[in-house]
């Protein structure tokens, strides 16, 4: 009881915390480029893409201010909850956790400060630099933290001590681990999606109000430039992060496609009805055949081991229980972020088409199709992390320490439900806020005021950064 | 010296970090419906924190995050042990995030106040909470042989670890008067002087118990050791400082003050981490809660290369910034080199 509480705190809080992450790193990287263009082109159009940077800049704020907020909340709930974890982990775990902070926080929020206070303070190369510092720091803290995350996958560079605690012994082998490199790089270009979405839709709410068209026209092609080769490799390495999957955690990927029994060569299925751990036999809609070995192993006929074996196999390697994770989130959460992925693919080719033709300010059906994208991203990386997360269940580590064993003997059930009352009250408050602000904000249009939002004119500050400032 | 040493020494100028720099935004928080009396003068006070309160914030991450690295154990056990303070931390943290940003978002009184009261109550008790906590530290929790902690919230609440919390409190409060001194003009920085002079008395008064208490609690000699008195005479030299012009002095004494009492919690504390109540032989100790020693050389490393980049860009950004703000009914400019720079 005790631990599926600690474990909904933690999907809750991690959820809600990726729903922020991604809009930061990849509008930190957009409005850095923005930036530059106006840095670079200060006689044509100079200021209007400055007014494009500010305002772009003020939607950062906004979710960088929660980003930060509930990842501080996410550091201490490792000790807070999951004590028996940290206690176990931490030789290893926590030291991509200081790097984070030491190397990538400081980074990000002072560079960020610099940015926001001084448009008018600094040297335009110096104030340029500082959002480029902001949007390193923001992609360099999700190097560590996901290095962190790809040792729970699959554990290197360690020994067992003699208390049966795994001890570093190699720190280079947590930054080459093939699951951290690959899921790095598809973390990232999720990121730079998601902010080229967040920042297509937008231009595309003015484009169709005719509000500062030629502004937001240079915004939507800028987005789509981003968006069009960022999916595309997106869809190349979210298909090798699966294979990597397959090699080192099996049970994920045999999850994901529901296949219980062996197969080679394998088809994919596209829909299926039924299913779940407790139907191995659903209706399967949509036959592909030889899809999932290529999708699995990379060759045209590659086999596949079903659940049923690898059940097997894992109770005699690890002794009884149930290794196999919740098949129903696996084989849907694989399927949403597969599908939206490819119709996110063809809407930047068709967005690359009339940018190609000079007409995406004026296509209607492109201008609404981006203004309804905005809501997949945030599907597809939460679908993303429940692929990943329950997939590795039972295991916290994979195939060092169970989930089960794995939260604070000394927290009770009634400590996790206030914090849980507490988290969700305060983060559905949150979300309802950054609605109206981004709401507010998106709204409003561009500052026509030049002047830099300064800390010493507090009086007449209209545009004052959000939340943290 | 033991990497365990280094480690703890480096956890410690963490947290000092952490309380010098954070301790004055605190301050400040809960000091600015004081020091203004408008909506202005209370976005001014707010002011002179904007470029900086985030970043000092970080401090806060990375001695939570170098104790997860250094030592498992101690942020193991001290993080579940204080649950529900940690948990009232983070809402606190949120809260006043969000005000920063809500309380200009509507004309209507009662927003406002409401906005004012989450910033100044947010400000009160994460200070107060966090010295609870370090208090408990030196004055023992039931912890078991396991490192369990077995208590509840209400164990939590130490007489020791509540004085710890009001001192560190008092010296936020001090440390806010002088830094909002150092940054405004004329009517927000006479009201700062002007609300010093109470909280310099209590500072002092709360810091001189805190040390006898403290002499007590660790056992050792009853002589205050040198920190120690140095905190107490940095607490006088920033209240008296903060009667006068000197805005840089003042403030820097308030610093020092700080560092000074959060400094020998640790110096007290080592070579111990947590202490048990249950029995002395359940003390978390530097020995007994540390990672391994490649693990300690490759974080050393890490601090060795990063940390002195933090304190120069972070040092920078605060000479930037380190102009007075002028009262909004006279100029909407800082005037340029002004002798106000708040030490990094």
């Amino acid at each position: 009881m005790t631990n599926d509480l600690a474990r909904w705190q933690f999907a809750t809080t991690s959820i809600y915390h990726f729903l922020f992450v991604p809009v930061t790193i990849g509008l930190a990287f957009l409005v850095a480029l923005l930036q530059t263009a106006w840095y670079r082109n200060q006689g044509v159009g100079g200021p209007e893409l400055k007014r494009v940077t500010r305002f772009f800049g003020t939607l950062l704020l906004i979710n960088v201010a929660i980003g930060v907020v509930t990842g501080l909340v996410q550091e201490f709930e490792f000790g807070m909850n999951w004590s028996a974890y940290s206690r176990f982990v931490g030789d290893v775990f926590g030291g991509p956790l200081a790097m984070e902070g030491l190397a990538a926080f400081f980074l990000e929020s002072t560079f960020l400060g610099l940015w926001i206070f001084g448009w008018d303070r600094l040297p335009k190369r110096v104030h340029l630099a500082c959002i480029w510092l902001v949007a390193g720091g923001a992609m360099l803290s999700a190097m560590f933290i996901l290095a962190a995350n790809s040792w729970m996958q699959h554990p290197v560079g360690y020994v067992l001590n003699r208390h049966g605690q795994p001890e570093l012994n190699n720190v280079w082998a947590l930054f080459t681990n093939p699951t951290f490199l690959w899921g790095y790089v598809h973390v990232i270009l999720a990121s730079l999606v998601t902010g080229s979405l967040v920042m297509l839709a937008i231009s595309a709410w003015y484009l169709r109000k005719q509000h500062e068209t030629q502004a937001f026209h240079r915004t939507a092609v800028l987005s789509v430039l981003v968006l069009l080769p960022a999916i595309m490799v997106q869809m190349f390495v979210g298909n090798k992060l699966g294979e990597i999957e397959n090699t080192y955690q099996p049970v994920k990927i045999a999850a994901a496609e529901a296949q219980w029994e062996n197969c080679q060569p394998c088809s994919f299925s596209a829909f299926q009805i039924g299913g779940g751990n407790n139907d191995q036999t659903p209706t399967q809609v949509i036959l592909i055949p030889h899809l999932l070995s290529i999708l699995a192993t990379g060759t045209w006929s590659g086999a596949v081991i079903g659940l049923n074996q690898l059940q097997k196999e894992d109770v005699a390697k690890y002794g009884p229980g149930n290794y196999i994770p919740d098949v129903f989130i696996q084989y849907w959460s694989m399927r949403v972020m597969a599908y939206l992925g490819s119709l996110i693919a063809l809407l930047a080719l068709w967005g690359a088409w009339l940018v190609h033709r000079g007409t995406l300010d004026r296509s209607k059906w492109f201008l609404r199709a981006s203004l309804a994208a905005v809501v997949t991203p945030f599907v597809m990386n939460t679908a993303g992390w429940l692929l990943t997360e329950n997939g590795r269940q039972p295991w916290i580590v994979q195939g060092l320490m169970k989930t089960i064993n794995a939260n604070s003997p000394s927290v009770t059930s009634t400590d996790i439900w206030i914090s849980l009352i507490a988290f969700v009250g305060i983060y559905v408050a949150l979300g309802a806020a950054d609605l109206i602000l981004m709401l507010r904000y998106a709204r409003k249009g561009l500052d026509p005021d030049e002047g830099g939002p300064d800390e010493s004119s507090p009086g007449t500050q209209t545009a004052t950064p959000a939340l943290s400032y | 010296m033991h990497l365990h040493t280094v480690w703890f020494v480096i956890v410690s100028i963490f947290w000092i970090g952490f309380f010098v720099l954070e301790g004055f935004d605190f301050g400040v928080g809960m000091l600015h419906t004081i020091v203004g009396r408008t909506d202005d003068e209370r976005k001014l006070a707010l002011s002179t924190i904007g470029p900086w309160w985030d970043g000092n914030e970080v401090w806060l991450i990375v001695a939570g995050a170098g104790m997860f690295a250094a030592f498992p154990g101690w942020y193991a056990t001290m993080f579940s042990a204080l649950y529900l303070a940690l948990l009232l931390v983070l809402v606190s943290l949120m809260a006043r995030g969000v005000a920063f940003e809500f309380k200009d978002k509507s004309e209507d009184l009662r927003w406002r106040a409401t906005w004012r009261w989450a910033m100044t109550i947010g400000c009160l008790l994460i200070p107060l909470l966090l010295g609870i906590g370090l208090g408990d530290l030196l004055n023992g929790l039931p912890i078991n042989s396991s490192h369990e902690f077995t208590g509840n919230f209400f164990d939590l609440l130490t007489p020791y670890g509540l004085w710890t919390g009001l001192t560190l409190l008092a010296l936020c409060l001090l440390h806010g008067a002088t830094f909002l001194k150092l940054r405004t003009t004329d009517l927000v920085r006479e009201r700062a002087r002007a609300v010093a002079r109470p909280l310099g008395w209590a500072a002092i008064a709360f810091v001189v118990g805190w040390v006898v208490w403290t002499r007590s609690v660790a056992g050792g000699p009853d002589v205050p050791q040198p920190v120690e008195i140095l905190a107490v005479l940095a607490a006088i030299f920033a209240a008296r400082l903060a009667m006068t012009d000197h805005d840089g002095p003042a403030f820097a004494s308030s610093a020092v003050a700080i560092a000074a009492t959060i400094g020998s919690v640790f110096i007290d504390l080592y070579p111990n981490v947590m202490v048990s109540s249950t029995s002395a032989a359940y003390n978390l100790t530097v020995n007994n809660s540390a990672s391994g020693n490649y693990a300690l050389t490759v974080m050393t490393v890490v601090a060795v290369i990063f940390f002195p980049l933090v304190l120069i860009y972070q040092g920078w950004s605060f000479h930037v910034f380190r102009g007075r703000l002028k009262s909004p009914a006279q100029a909407d400019r800082p005037v340029a080199g002004q002798p106000a720079a708040p030490p990094a």
